[in-house]
């Protein structure tokens, strides 16, 4: 019924004038704007500098946790139900999915074994190996997340813990904390903080997800419509609301939320989803693309391309690792293609996403489980189906890759790349065969022996960068024969879509009667000259 | 034989073909952009006008079956086989020889048997088709509301698009027999004007059904 009204209403609509309702007045953009009127200022109650407990000389980063403990005494316990704690998928009843247990990557494919390179991102202090304490509440590290001086730095190889010392690494000099002057700083976390570790993923600059990047620090609009310095300059946690240091928007399994509901529906819920904030149909009435909210995600439309300021990789080849004679070459971003530690990569800019069907769940493959050599693996992959009312079609990044595995097994290997000299560690003894082994050994898997490199897919869904709206896609970047949804099955589009025959059968009826007329009046312009 | 002018379309029937005449054009036009042959508005115009248009012609299409029942017009679209084969022998073959058409237009009967025959077609299948299709299609995200889940979009674009190819089809022949009258440009003339030259002619009482 209601349908039926609207279509009055569009008659009224396009007797009237299109698009007296200006953008400004859509619906989304409405709700959005009173989602967010606030001032992020007026919940701060506490000035830490004034603390007499955060003024004591720390000489040890445990110490400072201790101090925020004191008062923030459920704090500890509630971070270590946190993933970013566990760094475990909470929904695996074997225990084995998520970045600290069995799931590999096409990166440096996993941490087991590699544990005081790997963790110098993890939000605590000492994961050196497998007999890290993890019900220990002082080795949390708070600072990484909420100190505002930008001046705490963990030390890239120490596990989490920072320098205690002046050191050198890469070229650069990494100073110890003024952990008193750090620790008096806190507050909410800031996109520096969490870029600390989301834009470096990898180990580097815009390695990993193709839209967090150092870029992301400080967006203009352009760059992030939401986060832009010069708009409304989100920090990461605006969408990304969290609950007793439980942080939405994490996706193993588990969707980052299961229902899409807006703030009106439900104004406890994290506002991680575009339609939190947004609403369900956030355009102008009438608008085309409210009917298609049903199907494509926003981030489909709205983020042309991902990794607009700086290069991500693409693609990283294991395979080609270990020949310390090879040129390295800038490429067009001068970013380096090969490593001799690493193998060759391939960075990219501006990119087209890829586009699945995708209802929130990322399937990841685990070192046990067993793979078909024979075809690209999909190390993860995004869930979802046309017929599930939950899946949208979604864009992604796919990092391709050439990873080692066990010939025999039929298994993705975890190498050990990170140690010393004699450890086995690849980029120290550049021996494959070794570092399989002793990594495998290391995580409790069997090792054939044989190992070889295969093609593989990761995937990162694509939901940051959104684009002002003046830079949404053209309706004809999909719907047309060779546009970006062209392999997408379970929908009809219209320009995409057609079934040959009747393309054909048509337009052959249409020249038929325009020959069968032509001819009849020919016909009768000679019959006539004839009499 | 003596000539005759006599009023065959009035106003609104004058009005309702010309405005039906631009809505078909424009609606093909936008069609088959939307279907992806050709790129000429733009996508996004082109649906926005199409959905337009569309709507426009449901409402115009009800005005014209309310002006066809009212006005007792309808009965110009019974169909009838009387003179159906002399109607088309005549364009097949009598028209090359300068015969003249065995059915003379009247008020009373103002299409030839294959006229009543095609129009009705056209208008009872044809174009009632096409605005199903295009309404179901609009509608496509109320489906579930309307129950109507067990359609298929594709099934429905199908169809839709095989209408507007039959509908093309029509406005070329259509067009076409425009040409045919006592010059070529009358029958244009008279759908203008309303008036057409017809030769002096009594109305047969097959041909009026209404005074049965």
């Amino acid at each position: 019924m209601l349908r039926l009204v609207t279509l009055i209403l569009t008659l009224a609509w396009t007797a009237s004038a299109w698009g007296t309702e200006t953008d400004e007045q859509a619906p989304g953009r409405i709700l959005a704007r009173q989602a967010v009127r606030e001032d992020p200022k007026a919940w701060i109650t506490a000035d830490h500098s004034q603390h007499p407990i955060l003024k004591q000389p720390f000489t040890k980063p445990e110490e400072v946790t201790r101090a925020c403990l004191s008062c923030h005494n459920q704090a500890g316990i509630q971070f270590h139900k946190t993933i970013h704690w566990t760094w475990a998928d909470p929904a695996d009843p074997r225990g084995i999915t998520g970045k600290g247990r069995l799931t590999v990557n096409n990166f440096c494919i996993a941490v087991g074994s590699n544990e005081p390179r790997c963790t110098s991102c993890h939000a605590g202090y000492g994961w050196m190996n497998k007999n890290f304490d993890f019900s220990n509440v002082e080795a949390i590290d708070c600072l990484v997340c909420h100190e505002q001086t930008g001046t705490y730095v963990k030390f890239p190889t120490k596990g989490g813990y920072p320098a205690t010392e002046p050191t050198p690494f890469g070229g650069k000099e990494i100073l110890p904390p003024d952990y008193t002057k750090v620790a008096q700083s806190v507050g909410k976390p800031t996109r520096r903080n969490c870029g600390t570790c989301h834009f470096y993923g990898g180990g580097g600059d815009g390695v990993k997800h193709g839209d967090l990047d150092s870029s992301m620090t400080n967006p203009n609009k352009a760059l992030d419509v939401h986060m832009g310095i010069d708009g409304q300059n989100f920090s990461c946690s605006r969408c990304h609301s969290t609950r007793a240091h439980h942080i939405a928007g994490r996706v193993y399994a588990t969707p980052a939320f299961t229902e899409r509901k807006s703030l009106l529906e439900d104004d406890l819920a994290a506002k991680i989803s575009c339609e939190s904030c947004h609403g369900h149909t956030p355009h102008k009435a009438h608008a085309k693309a409210n009917d298609h909210t049903d199907k494509v995600a926003c981030q489909s439309c709205h983020i042309p391309t991902f990794a607009r300021a700086l290069p991500t990789k693409m693609h990283w080849d294991w395979s080609q690792a270990g020949d310390k004679e090879r040129p390295i070459h800038k490429d067009a971003f001068g970013k380096a293609d090969y490593d001799p530690k690493k193998g060759s990569f391939v960075w990219r800019k501006n990119v087209t996403p890829y586009y699945a069907w995708y209802n929130g769940s990322i399937q990841g493959t685990t070192a046990k489980d067993i793979i078909d050599p024979t075809k690209p693996v999909r190390l993860s992959w995004p869930e979802g189906s046309p017929n599930d009312p939950k899946s949208r079609i979604f864009p992604f990044k796919i990092h391709t890759g050439r990873t080692p595995y066990d010939k025999v097994n039929k298994t993705m290997v975890i190498p050990k790349l990170f140690g010393p000299k004699g450890s086995g560690a690849y980029w120290a003894d550049f021996d494959w065969g070794k570092a399989i082994a002793v990594g495998q050994e290391y995580n409790g898997l069997p090792y054939s022996g044989q190992y070889d490199f295969v093609d593989t897919e990761y995937v990162f869904p694509i939901t940051h960068m959104v684009a002002p709206k003046e830079q949404v896609l053209a309706c004809t970047e999909c719907h047309s024969a060779q546009g970006r949804l062209r392999h997408i099955q379970g929908v009809y589009m219209p320009a995409r879509d057609r079934v040959q025959a009747l393309d054909t059968g048509g337009w052959a009826l249409v020249v038929i009667s325009v020959i069968g007329v032509a001819l009849h009046g020919l016909g009768r312009f000679i019959a006539s000259l004839k009499r | 034989m003596a000539k005759t002018k006599i009023y065959l379309y009035t106003r609104f029937e004058r009005f309702w073909h010309w405005l039906q005449a631009i809505i078909i054009f424009v609606l093909l036009l936008t069609g088959f952009e939307v279907h992806g042959t050709y790129s000429l508005l733009g996508f996004h115009t082109a649906v926005r006008i199409h959905n337009a248009f569309g709507f426009g012609w449901v409402v115009l299409f009800a005005f014209i079956i309310f002006w066809v029942f009212t006005t007792g017009e309808w009965k110009q679209y019974i169909p009838t086989s009387k003179k159906l084969w002399e109607v088309v022998r005549y364009y097949t073959s009598g028209i090359f020889q300068g015969k003249p058409h065995p059915v003379q237009k009247t008020k009373e009967a103002k299409h030839n048997p294959l006229q009543r025959l095609t129009y009705l077609a056209l208008t009872a299948v044809l174009l009632t088709l096409q605005m199903g299709t295009g309404l179901l299609y609009y509608l496509y995200n109320d489906w579930a509301v309307w129950g109507l889940t067990f359609l298929g979009l594709r099934t429905i674009a199908l169809i839709h698009l095989a209408c507007a190819f039959g509908i093309l089809s029509f406005v070329i022949i259509h067009i076409y027999m425009t040409t045919t009258g006592h010059t070529l440009t009358s029958h244009i003339a008279a759908m203008i004007s309303g008036w057409e030259e017809v030769d002096e002619h009594e109305v047969a009482d097959w041909e009026r059904a209404a005074r049965r």
